[in-house]
Formats: structure tokens, C-alpha cells, sequence
């Protein structure tokens, strides 16, 4: 597996900037913050993912990881309060949703929508010219014959769902797929296939943010950071930030007041 | 057949294949207004219908036992500027028959038309019918439609009815349809509209669940815009022991349309259950973004999740 340096994660007790910027960089977040509903979500929070790295966002329910995705993303209501989103070092900050994906970024979200009379074939197709549904069914351990034609609905399994939904990321080919909890739901004999897609999608170039609460996947990135009451606590080597997130050891308020502690 | 070409070029039209519809082995009947074109009875399948001064009366009857493969085709349509057709339609399907009827309305280049059809369908122990209704209509919206039908399930039988009024301005639509559902037998409704412009839409539709262990399922889409309004009553009233009714509205707004959906649930026997489920609003947010981060801008998305929900 690929090394990363610990600095390149850039937490916000550390001389950022200098450091980041010194190694190419995909994804550039730069002191962001989030108010929704007059609590702030995120909070400050520096952090950059190079090209082709798996970098695993971990933290308690709460902690921000899906309202960070979602503002990355562009979603509606998320727009960042202060601070700046870079991709591939163009700020995007205002560019809407479909634009961002154009550019290369999706997310696959933790409970997939699901639509009636969209066909499995035809959602997947949406990811591009060109587009082997086929195959990208198969790598999430879906047989093509029985899933193909099945409307995206809600006749489908959570899991099932959630397999498609990795399938139509595969077939985006992204520069930068934020994957929120894409274990989450599927059963633990298929846990590897997911991690498999991971992997796979990784190795057709796409850098990966990973938000997930399971050890076993987290495992799988390079790199990964802790996210504390929309603050960034840990970043570095993904053992060691996994290590302190189990131990309970948060840089910031070191157990007292960040929802895990 | 000359006067068969409005219908064959209509057909094209719409992407059918005219030839399925006017082969040698599918019954069928072809009116024009309250003129009769063509009309085929096949074995087992006896196509009656003839025209009067302001009214098509059709006769349709499928023999007991007899399960027919090739879909029965029925066409209606106007293919002047202006007109009216009024179609009184009888369809009875002795036991343990089983067909597909598949209903073409074709008004794609009437500027002002009237369409009224009043059924009675009586489908007997046993029977099983598919009737599927699509509605091709053009751009001027003045037209008004209104499907009326009383149907009899006998014990066992089976009946799935699908309306479409997706293509083209929907005009004035007037639904009402009821179905008695005996003792086993299972009724399945589905409608599909698309409105626009000033398109008005009144769907009712009933299910009477009589026998023992009947089983009725309801389900509406509707897509509003512009300054459409629609208006959805689905009604189920469960009456026997064991019987099980659904009622499943689904409706999208958008711009100034008005869309309301009443669905009525009664219960009358204490073994009886129905139950329903309506949701009515804009397009539903988390389908649109997962759309809008595949690439597609909210314009396309919006139409991907409409034309999902009706097809």
C-alpha cells in the first residue's frame, strides 16, 4: 500500500498551508465552517486528500463527517459560512452540485434514493458515455442477469441499494468519490466485496473520502483524520488515528467534551 | 385499407407497430368518432360493435377457459380538427378466460375533441383481464376526456388496469371508476398523468372489496406544472373477512399547479384491512442531488424522476 506522509492531512493545530500545498493536492479545504440551524457544524477545518489517496474520516455521531461531505458536495443548505473548497485548485465554493460532479466529484450517500422506474442500467448509464453497467454490477457482487433491469426502488434491499449505489459511483469514474458509510447496512460475509469496490474504484484513480465507523474498512485507507465537534483532531498515518480514536484520546478537548469521550 | 392510414401514420407516431394491432390473429376494432373502421373476432373471441348517430356501442366477449395470447386491440381516436366520440363498451369474460386488452386513444391532432367511453366489465370466476389504457393527445388542450367503468370481479378473478395519459396535453380529464371485488379475487388500479398548461385532472377511483379475502390495490401518479391542477380520490372500502386494500398516492408539483389527493379508506367488517399512503410536493430533494452529483443539471433531473415515476 501506498505511504503518505502524517503531515499531509492537515489538522488544525498544525503549520498547514506550507505543508499541504506542498504536495499536489486534489481536494484543498481550507478553514471551513458551517452554521446550520444557528449551531455551528463544522468548524475551521483544514484538510486536503491528494490524487488517488483513500483517506478515512472518522468520528462520533455527530461530529460532522456527513454535514462536511454534504458541503464539499455543494448540497442544498450546505453552503460553507467562511473558508474555501479547492479541487484540483480551482475554489468551488459556488459552483453548484452538477457542476462539481462534472468536474469529477460525487458522493454516494449513507441511505441511497430511490427511485420508481429507473432501471439499475439506466441509473448507472447516467455516469458517463460508455458506461459497462454489466461490469460495474458485478465488481459490487451483483449478477448482472437479476439486477440490470430491476428498477432502482424500493423493492430493493438496503444492502442491495447500497451495492447499486457504489456500482453507479464505479461507473462515474470519479476523480474524487466521497463515499458516507458505504458499509454500513451490508451484511458482514460481503463486507470485503464493498471494501473490493473501494480498492477498485482507487485503483482506476479515483481518491476517496471515506467516512465510516468500521474499523475493518477504515483500515483500507491511507490516510485518515478524526472529525471532533466540526473540528479536525487527528489526522496522520490511519492506524495511528484509528488507535487514538479507540482509545478515546482527542487532541483537542482529550475526552471532556467531544461526544466520544 | 385507406381509411386505415390516419391510424397506421398515428401509430408510427407514436412508436407502435400498426401491423400487431391489425394482424390476422388479434380481435381488435378501429373507430373513428362514431364511425367503425375494422373490427376482427378471432376463435373464442367474439368483437361485436356498431356505430349509431352519437355513439360507438362494442360488445367483447371471451369464451370460458379459453386463455387468448395476442392482445385484443381496441382504437379509438379522431383524426379531424374537431370532434366527439362517445363509446359505450361491454367486455365480459366467462370463467377461467384470460386476456390483455390493450386500449390506444389517439387524438394527437384534434384542436377541440370530446372523448367519453362508458364500460361495464364483468370479469367471472376465475378470469383474468389486463387492461391497458394509454392516451396519445396533442398540444391544444382543448380536449376533454372521461373514462367511465364499472367493473365485477367474480370469485377468483383477476383484473390490472393501467391508464396513461403521459404524451401530450391532458386537457380536461374526468375519471371514474369503480370495481366490486369478490371473494379472492385481487384488483389492481394504476393511473399515470402528466399535466401542464392549464390541464385540468379529476381522477376517482373505487374499490369495493366484497368477498372474502378480495384483495385491491390502488396506486396514482400524477406529475403537475405550470398552472395544471389535479385532483386524486382513491377510495377503498373493505367489507369482508380477511379482505386487504391499498390505496398509494404519489404526486409531484411544480411551478403554480395545484395537485390535492384524498385517499378515502373505510372498513366495514372487523377482519378487513385498508390502508393507504399519499405524498404530494416537489420533487423529493435527496432523489434530485443524487441525481444533480451524477452530472445531471436540476432541469434534467427533475424529468428523469418525472418520466421514472409515470413510466
Amino acid at each position: 500500500m501506498k505511504t503518505w506522509p502524517r503531515e499531509y492531512a492537515v489538522s488544525e493545530s498544525a503549520d498547514s498551508s506550507a505543508v499541504a500545498r506542498a504536495v499536489d493536492t486534489l481536494l484543498d479545504v481550507r478553514n471551513l465552517s458551517l452554521v446550520l440551524g444557528g449551531q455551528p457544524v463544522i468548524d475551521g477545518v483544514n484538510l486536503a486528500v491528494a490524487p488517488g489517496e483513500i483517506h478515512a474520516l472518522l468520528g462520533a455521531n455527530g461530529a460532522g463527517k456527513s454535514s462536511l461531505a454534504y458541503a464539499i458536495m455543494g448540497c442544498e443548505g450546505y453552503a460553507p459560512n467562511t473558508g474555501d473548497i479547492l479541487f484540483a485548485g480551482e475554489r468551488i465554493n459556488e459552483w453548484p452540485m452538477h457542476e462539481r460532479a462534472r468536474r469529477g466529484i460525487t458522493l454516494a450517500w449513507q441511505e441511497p434514493a430511490r427511485f420508481e422506474g429507473l432501471a439499475a442500467h439506466h441509473y448507472l448509464a447516467l455516469g458517463g458515455v460508455g458506461v459497462d453497467a454489466a461490469h460495474c454490477l458485478d465488481q459490487v457482487g451483483l449478477a448482472p442477469r437479476e439486477y440490470l433491469f430491476r428498477p432502482v426502488d424500493k423493492t430493493l434491499s438496503g444492502g442491495e441499494r447500497k451495492r447499486i449505489e457504489l456500482a453507479a459511483v464505479l461507473a462515474m469514474q470519479p476523480r474524487l468519490a466521497i463515499l458516507d458509510e458505504p458499509a454500513a447496512g451490508i451484511d458482514l460475509l460481503s463486507l470485503d466485496e464493498i471494501v473490493g469496490v473501494i480498492e477498485a474504484l482507487n485503483r482506476a484513480g479515483a481518491a476517496i473520502l471515506l467516512i465510516t465507523h468500521q474499523e475493518n474498512v477504515a483500515a483500507h485507507a491511507h490516510r485518515a483524520s478524526q472529525l471532533c465537534g466540526g473540528r479536525i483532531v487527528d489526522s496522520g498515518p490511519t492506524a495511528e488515528v484509528i488507535e487514538h480514536y479507540k482509545a478515546r484520546r482527542c487532541q483537542r478537548c482529550n475526552g471532556r467534551d467531544c461526544g466520544h469521550g | 385499407m385507406a381509411e386505415l392510414q390516419p391510424l397506421i401514420n398515428a401509430f408510427r407516431l407514436i412508436g407502435e407497430d400498426p401491423t400487431t394491432v391489425l394482424g390476422p390473429d388479434s380481435a381488435h376494432l378501429v373507430a373513428y368518432g362514431h364511425r367503425v373502421i375494422s373490427q376482427q373476432s378471432i376463435p373464442g373471441v367474439l368483437m361485436q360493435a356498431r356505430s349509431e348517430a352519437d355513439v360507438i356501442r362494442a360488445r367483447l366477449v371471451v369464451a370460458e377457459g379459453l386463455h387468448i395470447v395476442q392482445p385484443v386491440h381496441l382504437c379509438f381516436g379522431l383524426f379531424a380538427r374537431h370532434g366527439t366520440q362517445n363509446v359505450e363498451l361491454e367486455v365480459i369474460l366467462q370463467p377461467e378466460s384470460s386476456v390483455t386488452l390493450w386500449s390506444h386513444c389517439l387524438f394527437t391532432t384534434v384542436e377541440h375533441a370530446t372523448h367519453a367511453m362508458t364500460a361495464r366489465i364483468e370479469i367471472q370466476e376465475g378470469a383474468a383481464l389486463t387492461y391497458q389504457e394509454a392516451h396519445y393527445h396533442g398540444e391544444s388542450g382543448d380536449i376533454a376526456v372521461s373514462p367511465r367503468a364499472v367493473v365485477t370481479l367474480g370469485p377468483r378473478a383477476r383484473y390490472h388496469a393501467d391508464f396513461a395519459l403521459v404524451q401530450g396535453r391532458v386537457g380536461r380529464l374526468d375519471i371514474d371508476y369503480t370495481v366490486n371485488v369478490g371473494e379472492q379475487a385481487v384488483a389492481e388500479l394504476t393511473s399515470k398523468v402528466y399535466g401542464y398548461g392549464h390541464d385540468v385532472i379529476h381522477i376517482r377511483e373505487r374499490i369495493n372489496l366484497d368477498g372474502a379475502n378480495a384483495r385491491g390495490l390502488i396506486k396514482t401518479r400524477v406529475a403537475a406544472r405550470e398552472d395544471a391542477t389535479a385532483e386524486v380520490i382513491g377510495a377503498t372500502c373493505g367489507n369482508a373477512p380477511g379482505a386487504r386494500g391499498h390505496v398509494d398516492c404519489l404526486e409531484i408539483v411544480r411551478d403554480r399547479a395545484v395537485v390535492s389527493a384524498i385517499p378515502e379508506v373505510k372498513v366495514t367488517h372487523p377482519l378487513a384491512k385498508v390502508t393507504h399512503e399519499a405524498a404530494i410536493g416537489s420533487v423529493d430533494g435527496q432523489q434530485l442531488e443524487t441525481l444533480m452529483a451524477r452530472g445531471l443539471d436540476p432541469e434534467q433531473a427533475v424529468d428523469l424522476i418525472i418520466k421514472g415515476m409515470l413510466s
